[in-house]
């Protein structure tokens, strides 16, 4: 679980972040401002400021947010000068957009706002549908508009070229000022409320975000076109509303709901994914008709409310179908607001302390949770200041308190001003000359709160108490513009002008007695700490839209010890590294030489234990071997003996019956070569293979009556073959990995015959075990660095550690096993056919599929009836329908046929009869691992650099590529041996999205984009880990590339019908190569290693017994001279996913290595 | 690299090279031969000597043998110590082998428990193991366990199989996320300088400000002759399995990985050799 954060302002404005791991208040990196309100996405972070305007704060990231210009220049074709700028009148602009009907010369496109700065000039697209054109980036056509071709021909009159140019959004890790330049007519006056949200109306690459806003005098406005690539938006429009708003609140969802003067609830209603902005609204009435609704706050199935009387509210029944809900329950607790953020975790100021409290205990199944905690974690300024603090200056400190209670007691009474004067209380004992200053003094903040806070201090130990009256006169009037012309009876001011107000009464209230002590003698040292100034913020305002806790997880925001300083406590917390590697050493070393003192010169004694056999029997259930294939009751004994040498070995008998008849049948565990938990809905299976079993594509499977039962056998049965292969602990750096398509990991240790010229080890012979954890892609490197990449994108490191998952006990290691989870999505599919009467419905022909099923219509697949794929997995989400199939969908995600099955289409036609929508359910899987996230980032395909084993690399970094999930094209910085997960993000421009990328031993990097053609990346080197540019390479005649492999020299590449194709003409001078030879067809995922090694992962593998889909192979007689070697080397399978042998760089046996010296090796260019 | 699961691999199959003597007044028929035998550090002496026994008594007439015990220099060796401890707590500054004289007669009744079988080393072990978990965690998890896991944990030690026990064993040794260890440490302290058979007491492996306790911090606690004076010389060796952990060494890290397989941290305090 990465980290993410909480947004709060507190009672002066100043806007600090909690992280879910930290256990402070961080002050926000940009201090310039402050705010009244703060609305959160994962993100960034829109924030309304003290001058009323609107900000927006977007979190820094290595991926630049990045927007495309594109103009087209059109040209046709005359006698006299050939092609050239002179149209015809009738013609379009000789500069113009795709339509040709706007006018768009290069130097007429400007920035949209200050925000943004351009990556480079203006420069012609060569690539075309895929493909690179000639020199210019021209196409022809007969005339405009018209469809164009890469080709001239002789009827070519016109032709046209495209100029791209990228803007980059430079305004991050500050808060940028939303430009106003709408029309002046139409400016919404100030802002009072902001929410966003409805990031989970539409996915990804739409990404919007939903940014609705109220203004003092009660209207909402709905800020248009804010989405990732343009988080600013484009301009603020009028939402009628039926009375005055004063607050709004929009979930991360369809849910929408406003406060109303009157005190009423509004909900709009009609939010869908093509009409974010709703189409009505809907009035909910307030719990009871004496007070009024004063603040609401939405979530994805959640809504929760503080009446006028400070009650919390919580409504029940609240969904996409019926966002109004049901009925209103009441909560405990006052509180001045509450923030509904993600999972539907809630979090509340309280009237009482002006803490943050976080309601604990919400799950999907109970959403109003159980109580309110209070996060009393304390601030980053905070933690630098007790432990240097002096006596002196925190008395200073407390005094200057007491004082700012009775300074600000006296401010409701200048009403108009009275927010801004709470918002300046800590500045009131400023002497007024320092005032004009503190802008400055603020930015010295963000330098250093030790800095500024002393010199504070020190003035407010100076300042005399007489001048607090006139100080926040002055500072109101200095300063605050907006809300001083607002009349005080605004409604915003009961959140923010009331509370404080009796805020500065409670301290004032509450320590007279210590007060008295001061000013008694000396103030005692031991008090100074849990009353000291700063120790309890008072908070304004919350948002929890970026923050991501998960039900159950722990946190540490409630566990600051009173009394102690928050920095002392961090130190003692654990122990330093250093030590814990003292102590851990010195045990391992001392059990080594007890060992080697009371064994060394006495292992000719005899063993007072005989070893003896050890049988684990139990009852499973075993997939019988033949007609009618069936699960039949077994009895299983695993037999354990060990020999004399202390080599272990163990028997798996099978015991079951054949017309009564007791038959066994038993597998030698040193023969087996992988265990493969096949989990799903109904049964508890593994299947077991030895080499034999491999060949027939049909292995011994065996099903527990229960997950811990068959975990068990799994782990016992796992432990016995490693144990008689003697493989233990962390797998080698060499170890080939691979991932089934049920996310399973596995690993195999090379023997140095695997990729022996003869006598060469089968691939069936491998012995593969699994590892703890879930992932699609792995991939590896001979350095021991492994990077992984889950369904949901997620990017994953390998920590050295083994086991986890259900391997529990001895078979997973103590230390790197971490809480891993996945997401993915399960499809069905709803199928319609039209008929005249009543058009499109759900009754179909006789002989059709059926109107619910899955993709291939064979097996009927409701939403009732179709369950997660395996118990692991537990549903997180509604059914919803998936817009995001190939082919396209109408508005609604229907796709349109002739008949079942066809080719659907995204638009109906006359002679469409049938259509179909996919609708899709995400699940979670929650499982452990020897993995660590690689946050924030998430990845579609990763690559990192094959080295041979003796290659001196020891030392500079190992170079790792990297697409994104949206297809930008990532370096990783500062990976080594001993970072595995490197530093940052280096980002390589492309003019498209990148679906893979793969780096060669000699940093020659491939990659294919998303519309299937292939790019080559000219001098990369480790001096200059991203090259300098892109080399388009023509993929296989009329196909579309979707992934690249690149071993020593070797470059291979698959396409999306399953072609393996070769790279042939590489020379060191020609890098690109020459043109794609054809190897094999069936193939699904290709990884060429540092021996230039061909492994993949192949369909429509014959066996004895069955065919098998996801077949892990290895290409035969590859040799420098042959690259592309002969036929292939069948392994295990079918059920794989993925492979990666690019960390195998065991060489041959010696003899052989020479040999190829002999020969002189084919062609190496680096 | 190095795993903390190594260390409970190296704990199981810790073996002490022990010569069996038979002692002299002991009346044969002939001459009985020294014998030797590698001996688990984990086990019990009366779980592991079937061979001793057999062995001596060939050499004896059948009317002579009775209950067999044990002794080294001088001190009867309490089976129901694990051996290890015994040897750690009375001769780890000896030379090896352990050279045990083997008695048949004259059972010294105050110093002995009898073991009439191995039965009686089962209910030892047991019941050790289960004061341990109630000290760890209130009974909850021996409770929860079946009639065959507590078989199991038994034979795996009987037969000597380390994955056998660990597979139970395990459970034993977890704790809930939440907490930062065990409920108290089950440890027993052992000194040859008292009269006192050991000292146990509640130990809480982690303090009332979160801080893990270590090693030291339970000798400050209950047993601070143990340790050296601030300035003086250490006089004392603070042995569990045949080492010296550090005293930095967090308790609830010991707990798990140098308990014996009772669940017990056996604790030898015993003079600083003095060559």
């Amino acid at each position: 679980m990465p980290a993410s954060v909480l947004w709060a302002v507190d009672l002066f404005g100043r806007v600090y972040t909690l992280s879910t791991a930290g256990q402070y208040w961080e002050l926000c990196k940009d201090v310039q401002m402050e705010f009244k309100r703060v609305s959160a996405a994962t993100q960034c972070c829109w924030g309304i400021a003290c001058d009323n305007q609107v900000y927006l704060y977007v979190c820094s990231s290595d991926v630049p947010i990045r927007h495309r210009e594109e103009a087209y220049e059109n040209q046709r074709w005359n006698p006299m000068g050939g092609f050239c700028e002179k149209l015809l009148p009738s013609d379009r602009w000789s500069w113009s957009d795709v339509s040709g009907l706007q006018h768009r010369p290069l130097d007429g496109v400007e920035l949209p706002s200050p925000h943004w700065e351009w990556e480079s000039d203006w420069y012609v697209d060569e690539n075309f549908g895929g493909e690179p054109t000639e020199k210019g980036g021209w196409t022809y056509a007969m005339d405009f508009p018209a469809t164009y071709t890469k080709d001239k021909k002789w009827n070519s009159c016109v032709r046209r070229r495209k100029w791209i140019r990228y803007r980059r959004y430079k305004s991050r890790d500050t808060w940028a000022k939303i430009p106003s330049k709408d029309d002046p007519k139409e400016l919404p006056d100030p802002f009072n409320d902001l929410s966003v949200g409805g990031w989970e109306i539409t996915e990804e690459p739409v990404g919007r975000l939903s940014v609705w806003a109220v203004s003092l005098q009660g209207k909402v406005w709905y800020r248009e076109g804010v989405s990732h690539p343009n988080p600013e938006g484009s301009s603020w429009s009028l939402v009628d509303t039926p009375g005055e708003v004063v607050q709004i609140s929009c979930g991360p969802h369809d849910l929408i709901w406003a406060t109303l003067w009157e005190g009423q609830a509004l909900v709009r209603e009609g939010i869908c994914r093509n009409n974010p902005k709703g189409s009505s609204w809907s009035i909910v009435e307030p719990p009871g008709s004496e007070n009024g609704i004063m603040h609401v706050s939405a979530g994805v199935s959640v809504v929760w409310a503080i009446t006028k009387d400070r009650k919390v509210w919580f409504r029940r029944g609240v969904n996409s179908h019926n966002p109004c809900g049901t009925s209103w329950i009441e909560m405990v607790g006052e509180m001045t607001m509450v923030n509904v953020g993600l999972n539907d975790q809630v979090w509340g100021i309280s009237c009482e302390d002006r803490a943050v409290y976080f309601r604990q205990g919400v799950t999907p199944s109970e959403l109003s949770g159980k109580t309110w905690k209070a996060i009393i974690v304390g601030r980053e300024s905070d933690r630098s200041h007790s432990g240097s603090s002096s006596s002196l200056l925190s008395a200073g400190c407390f005094f200057g308190d007491e004082v700012r209670g009775s300074g600000t007691e006296s401010a409701p009474s200048d009403t108009d001003a009275s927010s801004e004067v709470e918002r300046q209380g800590p500045e009131q004992p400023f002497p007024k000359e320092s005032l004009d200053d503190s802008r400055n003094l603020k930015g010295s903040l963000s330098k250093g709160p030790e800095a500024s806070r002393n010199p504070e201090q020190n003035m407010e130990n100076a300042c005399p108490a007489e001048s607090e009256g006139k100080a926040p006169e002055a500072s109101s009037a200095d300063e605050c513009h907006g809300p001083a012309s607002t009349p005080a009876e605004l409604p915003w001011t009961n959140i923010d002008l009331k509370e404080p107000k009796r805020v500065s009464n409670q301290p004032a209230a509450g320590f007279p007695e210590t007060t008295g002590l001061s000013s008694l003698g000396p103030f005692p040292l031991g008090m100074e700490e849990p009353y000291g100034a700063d120790d309890h913020p008072l908070w304004a305002w919350v948002s929890g839209g970026g923050c991501a806790v998960e039900a159950g997880s722990v946190l540490k925001w409630f566990t600051v010890q009173s009394g102690q300083s928050p920095s002392v406590q961090m130190l003692s917390l654990s122990i330093t590294p250093a030590q814990t590697a003292a102590w851990r050493k010195q045990i391992f070393q001392q059990l080594t030489e007890r060992t080697k003192r009371e064994l060394e010169s006495f292992r000719h004694y005899e063993q007072a234990v005989e070893q003896s056999v050890w049988v684990k029997t139990g009852s499973l259930q075993w997939w019988c071997d033949w007609k009618p294939h069936k699960w039949v009751d077994v009895r299983v004994a695993l037999e354990q003996f060990t020999g004399h040498d202390g080599a272990r070995d163990s028997i798996l008998f099978i015991y079951y019956m054949v017309h009564e008849e007791k038959k066994y049948l038993h597998v030698f565990l040193n023969e087996v070569t992988v265990l493969v938990p096949v989990l799903n809905e109904a049964k508890h299976s593994f299947a077991l293979y030895t080499p034999e079993r491999t060949r027939q594509r049909w292995p011994v499977r065996l099903a527990a009556a229960t997950e811990q039962d068959m975990n068990d056998w799994l782990a016992l049965l796992s432990l016995s073959c490693c144990e008689s292969r003697k493989v233990h602990g962390r797998p080698s750096p060499q170890a080939i990995w691979s991932v089934t398509c049920k996310g399973d990991i596995f690993v195999s240790e090379p023997s140095p015959d695997l990729e022996a010229r003869e006598h060469l080890l089968p691939c069936d012979q491998m012995f593969w075990r699994q590892m703890g954890g879930h992932l699609r892609i792995i991939e590896a490197n001979s350095r021991g660095v492994v990077w992984g990449i889950g369904y949901d994108h997620t990017a994953w490191v390998y920590t050295g550690g083994y086991g986890g998952g259900c391997f529990q006990g001895l078979a997973s290691s103590t230390s790197n096993i971490y809480p891993q989870s996945d997401v993915k999505s399960v499809y069905i599919y709803e199928n319609q056919r039209w008929n005249p009467v009543t058009g499109y419905t759900s009754r179909g022909l006789p002989t059709d599929r059926y109107m619910w099923s899955d993709v291939t219509g064979l097996q009927e697949c409701t939403k009732a009836s179709t369950k997660p794929p395996s118990l692991q997995w537990t549903w997180v989400s509604d059914w919803y329908v998936d817009f995001s199939v190939p082919g396209g969908t109408d508005q609604e995600g229907w796709q349109y046929a002739s008949d079942f099955p066809a080719s659907y289409h995204g638009y109906k036609t006359m002679k469409d009869f049938v259509r179909r929508r996919c609708w899709a359910r995400k699940c979670k899987l929650v499982t452990s691992g020897p993995w660590l996230e690689v946050a924030p980032i998430a990845l579609g395909d990763v690559s990192i650099i094959p080295e041979s084993a003796h290659a001196d690399g020891q030392g500079h970094n190992i170079a790792l590529w990297a697409v994104s999930d949206k297809g930008d094209v990532l370096c990783r910085l500062g990976v080594s041996e001993l970072n595995p997960a490197g530093s940052s993000w280096l980002h390589v421009g492309t003019d498209q999205p990148f679906a893979s990328v793969s780096i060669g031993a000699c940093y020659q990097v491939w990659a294919v984009a998303r519309d299937g053609s292939a790019f080559y990346r000219g001098s990369v080197s480790p001096s200059q880990p991203a090259g300098d540019c892109w080399y388009h390479i023509p993929s296989p005649p009329k196909q579309k590339l979707t992934q690249v492999s690149v071993g020593q020299t070797s470059v291979y590449a698959l396409d999306e019908n399953g072609n393996l194709w070769y790279r042939a003409g590489i020379t060191p001078s020609y890098p690109q190569g020459s043109s794609w030879e054809h190897v094999s067809n069936n193939v699904r995922k290709v990884s060429v290693g540092p021996l230039d090694q061909v492994w993949v992962i192949a369909n429509k593998v014959q066996g004895s017994h069955g065919l098998s889909r996801g077949t892990v192979c290895r290409r035969m007689g590859v040799q420098p001279r042959e690259p592309k070697g002969q036929g292939w080397d069948y392994g295990i399978g079918g059920g794989w996913d993925h492979i990666s042998v690019r960390a195998n760089a065991t060489m041959v046996p010696r003899n052989m290595s020479r040999e190829q010296e002999a020969h002189g090796q084919g062609p190496v260019y680096c | 690299m190095t795993d903390d699961k190594d260390v409970l691999r190296d704990v199981w199959f810790g073996r002490i090279p022990t010569c069996f003597t038979l002692y002299q007044d002991e009346i044969t028929e002939r001459e009985a031969e020294p014998y030797y035998l590698l001996l688990p550090r984990v086990s019990y002496l009366t779980l592991v000597t079937d061979k001793v026994k057999k062995h001596f008594q060939k050499a004896m007439r059948q009317e002579d043998v009775s209950e067999i015990w044990f002794e080294y220099e001088g001190t009867p060796l309490k089976w129901h110590y694990p051996i290890g401890l015994l040897f750690d707590l009375l001769a780890s500054s000896s030379a090896l082998p352990w050279n045990i004289t083997v008695h048949f007669k004259s059972f010294p009744e105050k110093d002995l428990l009898h073991c009439p079988s191995k039965d009686a080393v089962e209910a030892h072990f047991m019941s050790c193991m289960k004061e341990a978990d109630a000290l760890k965690h209130k009974s909850q998890v021996i409770n929860e366990m079946q009639k065959k896991d507590h078989k199991q944990l038994w034979m795996g030690l009987q037969n000597d199989r380390f994955d056998q026990f660990w597979a139970i064993n395990r459970k034993l040794m977890e704790y809930p996320p939440e907490e930062n260890g065990f409920r108290y440490i089950p440890f027993r302290i052992y000194q040859t300088t008292t009269e006192r058979p050991f000292i146990q007491k509640l130990f809480r492996p982690v303090a009332a400000d979160g801080q893990l306790h270590t090693l030291g911090d339970l000798l400050r606690e209950v047993c601070p002759s143990a340790l050296a004076p601030e300035d003086g010389e250490k006089k004392n060796q603070v042995m569990i399995h045949g080492i010296e952990p550090m005293l930095e060494t967090p308790l609830q890290w010991l707990s798990e990985h140098l308990s014996y397989p009772d669940n017990f941290l056996h604790i030898s305090i015993v003079p600083q050799p003095t060559d």
